[in-house]
């Protein structure tokens, strides 16, 4: 892990722990990912879980493998020199967000407000 | 000696007590790495169009074949394996050139390349069995979604493994000059990445099917 | 063999485009041959095609919207002229099937070649002098990223000749743009030009990005750099985040035409309206891409002519940022009409009227810094000046059309016509034309013609109201876009007007033309020797004009915003530093790799457009080849001995005084 001397410094994104803390940080997240894979492969078929909390469920689970890769594959923290690829991975989020979920929303909404596609040919017709 | 490196002047500037943001220009290997952390946020606002159209379109079956018919999770989850193992091997892969270390090196981007050969193979295969059956990508607007998400992956998975075997010739013919090393490193950020939009692929596409 | 392409595609039966294509090439041919006979070939080749020189490509990317200014202002005289006389049953000159081409490419090449590379190429020029450092992060991609838009707009005008171009409107919507209405090569050159181009805009995204984030000089904390690179900032995170929404939206699109996909199909479940929403997603924030380095050029002018420090210098910052976030959130104002609800309209209206505010602030920061200020009314003052008033105007009309009931009326009216144009006239046109006159003595080393430059504004302003103004009437009276002709006659004194205002801003064009010539001939007189002709704030000042390639012999060391400005009230400028012990200083090699790639690309879209599949193949094994190629290159940099640097600062120093 990061020495308090390495946070001052500007930082590469993925850029390595040498020496020691190296492949046990990757081992970590390999562990960690696979975790999380097979959870999400269970609780997709899970009978066990209420069944409309499922999407929520495999969206937390997705979430939180997305976050395992970002801090153990690459080594984004929070620390003074990650700034720049901390707040570049924000504004990321932020617009990948916007465009997926305004894009479900705004479309959405057109479907219950208009009529379908296939219908409105039909009555061109 | 590079023209960044050369622009900072290690004065007393470099003094932990200045801010980050007034020690003058980064050196080179923050500037590539930053700019193609950028390159790597700008690809996944891509994916991102792509993954908007697919849950826009991904009921608009026109009749055809639903997701469910189609997937075969088995499948997806040794995909899934494939990957997350290259991406462990990658990491490896990391640690052995920030080690100068060339065996390791090649080693650990041979069995990367193989585990991404492998992904590829799969997932020629379900989409070989896919367009057989007849649910090719002109049969719907959903296979339409399915196959150009899916397949961009793929093709960055690919676009992936023929910048692997350009960087291991550049090991090979002009060794660990730094040069080299910013590119392999930035091979690893972007053979990352391509876990990330995979996540997020088999959550919305494969196990979100209903 | 040759695909789609036969001599059918070349239309001898059209006069206008024929005789524009033959004029064309004939220009070309003729400034070929005389590039050739003088021997200009070996030294354009070197100093400029091949340069990665950040200052060069800066020019070239003037160059390039100048051009393609041209080319756009032409459709656009035609459009007004046509409709000045096609009124009451009369058929006007041009031919339904060639209007449409004529008002999609000029939107296309009015955004896509005019403004971005006006304003790529001012950022290019300033952005890193203005840090001050020796070039951007990523030299030979810079050039890389100008030449992938040159191909572009190569490809767009090609269609001129060769084929035909786009009918759908600048934004090409499905499901007209499809393969079922739309069969002919018209969409394909569109989206295969502006996929290359796009790529080039997003590389220069990435590496301006880089540059402001990792790279000032010594001193250059956040809150002291100058308000034009923030606004870069802005506007360069802008085009990384928004210009591959437009790739994969684009891409799709291409999907449907070639391969028979159906995202925006009418049959087999696609949905043309999420085209409608992805393209808008990325073209909201692309206005923004191009106002807020207006925004940024403008500051500066108003700062430097008034001879007083920006006012709200951290209030600008934020409002730009904001800018910046907001644009995101506001893309279905561009379709209210498409279906949504009620609450969503009122949420995108309501976002579109926030984003308003931040712009509020700029505008109160600007008149506050002329407030109590030594103005000179320089012509770029004068631009910055005219944007104010004017855009203001467009503002208010936009925040109008915000109102989605109100935008119900207005919408696909003149009234949105005049509305956009008024902002980007009004606002990125003017910056641009601000940022030539403001930077031209620093990039060439003699300063404008006034009179002229002053004559070219005052054509722009007048001409705009004249031709613009009656636009709104129009859409309020009723007339939609994209008409070519009309039924009602009490409509044409307006048309009649708003032709007459195209023509007094072809005056304005052509003032600009005859500034440049005049300057050019008359350089002697007009030499800048200080480097500061017009007693600058900012570190691009306190260089040579022109620069020399390093930029500066040694690094500024910045203490304060405005850093020169501090610099010359200390009396520590370079003309008078005791300093005499020079480094050598190591500089990006020139290299071909741009323009090669820029080939290569040029020759898959053209095959790509005309379905030859053997060349757009060879295309691209082109473009993989060339890059693996360039990998294997090692020497990146040449070093400029101490020597030559020492010898350039006396000779400036012995100039200055």
């Amino acid at each position: 892990m990061a020495t308090p001397e390495d946070t001052s410094q500007d930082k590469a994104p993925g850029g390595a722990q040498r020496g020691r803390n190296g492949v046990l940080m990757y081992l970590a997240g390999l562990f960690f990912a696979v975790v999380l894979t097979l959870a999400s492969f269970w609780a997709a078929d899970a009978q066990s879980v209420w069944q409309p909390g499922i999407p929520v469920l495999l969206a937390a689970l997705a979430i939180g493998q997305m976050g395992v890769h970002v801090v153990f594959f690459f080594h984004i923290s929070s620390g003074p020199g990650d700034t720049n690829n901390f707040l570049a991975l924000a504004f990321g989020i932020f617009v990948v967000g916007l465009v997926v979920f305004g894009s479900m929303l705004i479309m959405s909404n057109l479907n219950a407000n208009m009529l379908p596609m296939d219908r409105l040919m039909e009555m061109q017709r | 000696m590079s023209l960044v490196d050369a622009l900072t002047e290690p004065t007393e500037r470099s003094r932990d007590d200045t801010p980050i943001s007034e020690r003058g220009p980064a050196p080179v290997h923050i500037v590539v790495a930053f700019g193609f952390w950028l390159f790597l946020l700008s690809d996944i606002v891509l994916f991102s169009a792509l993954f908007a159209a697919y849950a826009v379109l991904s009921g608009q079956t026109a009749g055809g074949p639903i997701g469910p018919q189609l997937f075969d999770r088995t499948n997806v989850l040794i995909e899934t394996g494939c990957l997350l193992l290259s991406s462990f091997t990658c990491g490896l892969c990391t640690l052995s050139i920030e080690a100068r270390n060339r065996l390791a090196t090649y080693i650990s981007a041979a069995v990367t390349f193989a585990l991404g050969v492998a992904f590829l193979a799969f997932e020629l295969t379900e989409f070989g069995r896919m367009v057989a059956q007849g649910a090719g990508p002109t049969r719907s607007a959903f296979l339409s979604a399915f196959f150009t998400l899916v397949g961009t992956h793929g093709l960055h998975v690919a676009f992936g493994l023929g910048w692997l075997i350009v960087m291991m010739a550049q090991v090979a013919t002009l060794g660990f000059r730094p040069m080299v090393v910013r590119r392999l490193l930035c091979f690893c950020l972007f053979w990352h990445a391509l876990d990330i939009v995979w996540i997020g692929v088999f959550t919305i596409v494969y196990l979100g099917a209903h | 063999m040759f695909g789609i392409l036969t001599w059918d595609a070349i239309p001898f039966d059209q006069p206008i485009p024929l005789v524009a294509a033959a004029l064309v090439m004939v220009v070309m041919a003729g400034i070929a041959v005389t590039v050739i006979l003088r021997g200009w070939w070996p030294y354009l080749w070197r100093e400029w095609i091949t340069s990665v020189d950040h200052k060069r490509i800066g020019v070239m990317y003037g160059v390039l919207a100048f051009v393609m200014l041209i080319r756009g202002f032409i459709d656009a005289l035609m459009m007004r002229s046509q409709l000045a006389l096609a009124a009451d049953g009369a058929p006007g000159y041009l031919p339904p099937e060639h209007y449409n081409q004529i008002f999609s490419a000029h939107g296309t090449i009015m955004i896509f070649f005019v403004a971005m590379p006006f304003m790529i190429g001012l950022m290019n020029f300033a952005v890193p002098l203005q840090l001050g450092i020796r070039d951007v992060a990523f030299p030979t991609l810079n050039s890389v990223s100008f030449w992938l838009s040159a191909a572009g707009a190569l490809l767009l005008n090609v269609s001129l000749v060769v084929g035909e171009f786009a009918k759908t409107g600048w934004l090409a919507y499905p499901p007209l743009s499809e393969l079922s209405f739309s069969p002919g090569v018209g969409v394909d050159y569109y989206l295969w030009s502006l996929q290359i181009a796009g790529v080039g805009s997003l590389l220069t995204g990435i590496n301006f990005t880089t540059t402001i984030l990792k790279l000032r000089a010594p001193g250059m904390g956040y809150a002291r750099m100058p308000i034009f690179c923030w606004t870069a900032l802005a506007s360069n995170l802008l085009i990384v985040a928004a210009f591959p929404i437009l790739t994969a939206t684009y891409a799709m699109l291409l999907l449907d035409r070639y391969l028979g996909f159906h995202f925006f199909t009418n049959e087999a479940g696609g949905n043309a309206m999420m085209y409608v929403n992805l393209i808008w997603a990325w073209g909201h924030p692309e206005v923004y891409i191009l106002i807020l380095p207006a925004f940024g050029i403008f500051s500066e002018v108003i700062a430097t002519f008034s001879g007083k420090p920006l006012f709200g210098y951290r209030s600008m910052i934020a409002a730009t940022l904001s800018i910046c976030m907001l644009s995101f959130v506001v893309w279905l104002h561009h379709f209210f009409t498409m279906g949504a609800g009620a609450d969503v309209n009122a949420f995108f209206g309501i976002m579109t009227m926030i984003i308003a505010v931040p712009t509020g602030v700029k505008v109160f920061n600007w008149i506050f810094t002329l407030f109590g200020g030594r103005v000179r009314f320089t012509s770029p003052m004068l631009w910055a000046l005219g944007f104010i008033c004017t855009f203001v105007i467009g503002g208010m009309t936009g925040v109008l059309m915000a109102i989605p009931p109100a935008d119900f009326v207005l919408h696909n009216s003149l009234f949105l016509v005049a509305h956009f144009h008024n902002v980007i006239i009004g606002g990125v046109l003017f910056g641009a034309f601000a940022g030539y006159t403001y930077w031209f003595p620093k990039a060439f080393g003699f300063t404008l013609d006034e009179r002229l430059g002053k004559a070219s504004f005052w054509c722009w302003l007048v001409g705009f109201y004249l031709a613009f103004m009656p636009l709104y009437l129009l859409g309020l009276m009723g007339a939609t876009r994209r008409l070519q002709h009309y039924d009602v006659p009490g409509w044409q004194p307006l048309m009649i007007a708003a032709f007459a205002g195209a023509l007094v801003i072809l005056a304005g064009i052509g003032f600009t033309g005859a500034q440049l010539v005049v300057s050019i001939r008359t350089r002697e007189r007009r030499r800048d020797r200080t480097g500061d002709p017009w007693h600058g704030r900012t570190l691009e000042w306190s260089t040579a004009s022109p620069p020399p390639a390093w930029n500066y012999a040694v690094l500024p060391n910045v203490t304060q915003a405005d850093a020169y400005w501090g610099m010359k009230r200390a009396g520590l400028t370079a003309n008078n530093a005791a300093q005499d012990d020079w480094q050598a200083i190591a500089l990006p090699r020139r290299t071909s790799v741009g323009v090669v790639l820029a080939f290569f690309a040029t020759v898959m879209g053209f095959a790509l457009v005309w379905h030859i599949w053997w060349l757009a193949v060879a295309g691209v094994i082109g473009l993989a080849a060339t890059g693996v190629a360039h990998a294997w290159r090692t020497e990146h940099e040449e070093e400029i001995a101490a020597d030559v640097i020492a010898e350039s600062e006396r000779a400036r120093r012995r100039a200055a005084t």
